[in-house]
């Protein structure tokens, strides 16, 4: 079958879909990304680390104690946050008072570890993880056949993304904590009590980070190196939609993955830099990102 | 940097652990074997710690049998990268006393420390590298390329699938010199029985993780095989997202060690085909040689890969013993000749050759992975499909253009 320069509909159609699925991914880890960066000023080069950890205590809960995927679904987000806010008040607060480049060789070094300890306790070539037993199957679009498993993963992380956007600019808590990024020390004087919520900020966005684990477990092999691999197209997610910008790291999360999704499709060579090259684009006639405010 | 009485007192009471008489204690000559692989990562199951625990197996065996000299084995991490495997190479060969280096996996390291130890006139004994060219147009009269090679892997799998009637082909393929020439030589065999190629989707290579868009270009390109050149982690996650997909094609996994099946699990690998020179499970001695190392590696057993350290390294001392440790020492060229002179006998490829270009001959399996039903304990995984005689697994002496040998 001929289907150069897009003229089949079809298979583009369901190229789509797939980058879609891919943008899933994208979004949720740039979004939490950007929350952290957005209220702490930090660049989390252990985002990637972070999602791979998620994938893995879904792993160990599975195997060795016989908890499934939907409890995990809840319970690994917590415990990997949990462990987040306890890297974030041993080392990462000691480090705000400094440049921005302390923090990101921090998370950067913690990475490495963490991928570094994995790979000597499960190995590099990575678990299986099956799928839960009430996702299984696919849908026959006629296009394409569609995992439900990948339909659930789409769905599940836009509800999350919104609901993540929704906290943040639409409550109270998102208010106070929006106010302590402009100005702590005055919403100190308020009563509260900002290094707390903070850190309860960087727990939130790792646990995303983790959420985002799980989901992948069943998609991929959980792996070492599943977060490094994802971590830098992600990175440059954030900086096309704007460092910091909530909504725009969404957006730009499910844009990039249709754009990638339509590369592999007409230039399978080029799909490992075409997320680069626009990031080159906008960052020439945006510098500050699709979405970002300019400084 | 500021140094504590805590940083001091620890390096004292470490340097203090030091073996200080050792340089008196070592009046016989030291024959030196240096196991270099993947350490840390992607490739770390097929070759890491196992090739060393099998390339020290050899060694315990024959210790006994070392005429006048003591054996030590070294092991390096060349992380993937073909300049850091050639630094070490040099810094083994120069400084360090090495007198062989072991395994290698990762075409482009191989060739990298193949070059190395032609100039140096030093042996070099590849198990875990694919590439055909060490024994064509790379080779040296110093290197021995030991368990399996792009070609053979594409004789076996590619010709018998075609012969099973599985005539047109798709690829996914890992775009870098591995994949192209794996790739390629499948590509030969294909055509040459009768069966085409029905398209190629080349990815970037590595960091690619989701393989979907690829297996729906393959899934509408009409094709009835879809074969895969790559290895390791990609070649799982192709599988796994094949059959997340429900993929009608057949798949013929072109490079996959038993170590990926194992990560797979048998649901999902159920089925697959593919080539290795070894399983622990083929006959007495394979089973034999897999209990007495399956203690130190318990959870990651011996592959073809790391028989190949193993057999590699038992030859090699054998080869050593016969021409004198002083000659040994001399040139890596002497001993590769000896190799070359005996027959090849282990319990992991029986018996064998080494052909005047490096290539060591013995037959290949192609084994069909187990339903979970048949499998009947831990990493019993697969059947025997066919075997290939050692005289036709392996590309024709002529036609690799190795430049020592005489046509």
């Amino acid at each position: 079958m001929l289907s150069i320069l897009g003229y089949n509909v079809g298979p583009m159609l369901a190229q789509g879909v797939l980058g879609l699925i891919n943008g899933a991914f994208y979004a949720l880890l740039s979004l939490g990304l950007a929350v952290i960066f957005g209220l702490l000023n930090i660049i989390n080069f252990a985002h990637g680390a972070l999602y791979m950890i998620g994938a893995f205590v879904a792993w160990v809960l599975l195997n060795y104690l016989g908890i499934g995927y939907w409890p995990s679904l809840i319970l690994v987000p917590i415990l990997v946050g949990c462990f987040g806010m306890l890297i974030e008040r041993v080392l990462i607060s000691k480090l705000y008072k400094l440049d921005h480049l302390y923090g990101l060789l921090l998370t950067f070094g913690l990475a490495l570890i963490m991928e570094g300890l994995m790979r000597n306790y499960f190995g590099s070539s990575g678990m299986p993880f099956a799928v839960p037993e009430s996702l299984r199957g696919a849908t026959r679009l006629g296009f394409m056949i569609m995992p439900t498993y990948r339909v659930w993963v789409v769905a599940a992380s836009f509800v999350v993304c919104i609901g993540t956007w929704l906290v943040i600019e639409k409550t109270s808590i998102g208010a106070t904590l929006r106010a302590a990024t402009e100005n702590p020390a005055l919403v100190q004087a308020f009563g509260v009590n900002v290094p707390r919520l903070v850190t309860m900020t960087y727990g939130g966005g790792v646990a995303l980070a983790a959420f985002a684990g799980v989901m992948a477990a069943p998609m991929y092999s959980v792996n070492p190196s599943m977060g490094s691999n994802v971590i830098i197209v992600v990175f440059a997610v954030v900086v096309i939609g704007g460092m910091g910008s909530i909504l725009g790291s969404i957006l730009t999360g499910f844009g990039l993955g249709l754009v990638e999704g339509f590369t592999k499709y007409l230039y399978p060579q080029g799909s490992g830099v075409v997320i680069f090259v626009l990031m080159v684009i906008v960052l020439l006639l945006r510098p500050a990102g699709l979405f970002g405010k300019a400084a | 940097m500021e140094i504590s009485r805590r940083t001091l007192l620890g390096t004292a009471a470490a340097v203090s652990t030091l073996p200080v008489g050792r340089a008196r204690a070592q009046a016989k000559p030291v024959l030196k074997i240096g196991v270099l692989n993947d350490a840390s990562g992607p490739y770390r199951d097929t070759g890491g710690e196992t090739s060393l625990i099998c390339a020290k197996q050899a060694v315990e065996e024959f210790a006994s049998q070392a005429n006048g000299y003591t054996i030590e084995v070294i092991y390096g991490d060349h992380q993937n990268k073909p300049d850091v495997g050639a630094g070490l190479a040099r810094q083994w060969y120069d400084r360090d006393g090495v007198d062989m280096i072991l395994d290698v996996p990762t075409s482009s390291v191989a060739l990298a420390v193949a070059t190395v130890a032609k100039e140096k006139d030093k042996t070099f004994v590849d198990s875990g590298g694919a590439t055909a060219d060490l024994t064509g147009k790379q080779c040296a009269p110093s290197i021995v390329h030991w368990t399996y090679d792009t070609y053979m892997l594409a004789k076996s799998t590619g010709a018998a699938t075609v012969k099973a009637g599985g005539k047109d082909w798709f690829f996914i393929t890992a775009d870098y010199a591995f994949g192209q020439q794996l790739q390629r030589d499948t590509t030969s065999f294909i055509t040459a029985a009768g069966g085409r190629v029905m398209g190629a989707a080349p990815y970037p290579f590595p960091g690619t993780t989701d393989f979907s868009s690829f297996l729906l270009q393959a899934q509408s390109s009409g094709a009835k095989v879809l074969g895969l050149c790559n290895a390791g982690g990609d070649t799982v996650n192709c599988i796994k997202q094949a059959k997340e997909f429900g993929l009608t094609l057949d798949i013929a996994a072109m490079l996959m060690f038993i170590t990926d099946v194992n990560a797979l699990g048998l649901q999902v690998a159920q089925g697959l085909r593919l080539t290795e020179s070894f399983y622990w499970d083929l006959n007495d001695c394979t089973r034999a040689f897999t209990n007495r190392v399956k203690p130190k590696t318990p959870n990651n057993w011996p592959n073809m890969s790391h028989a190949g350290c193993y057999a590699g390294t038992l030859h090699f001392l054998k080869a050593v013993n016969q021409i004198g440790i002083a000659k040994a020492k001399a040139s890596g060229t002497a001993i590769v000749d000896a190799m070359k002179a005996m027959p090849t006998d282990d319990d992991c490829f029986g018996h064998g050759s080494i052909r005047v270009d490096g290539r060591t001959l013995f037959p290949s399996y192609l084994f069909e992975v187990k339903k979970p039903s048949e499998s009947k304990g831990k990493w019993d995984y697969y059947k025997t499909v066919q075997t290939t005689p050692a005289d036709q697994a392996w590309r024709p002496l002529a036609e690799g253009g190795c430049y020592f040998v005489k046509s």
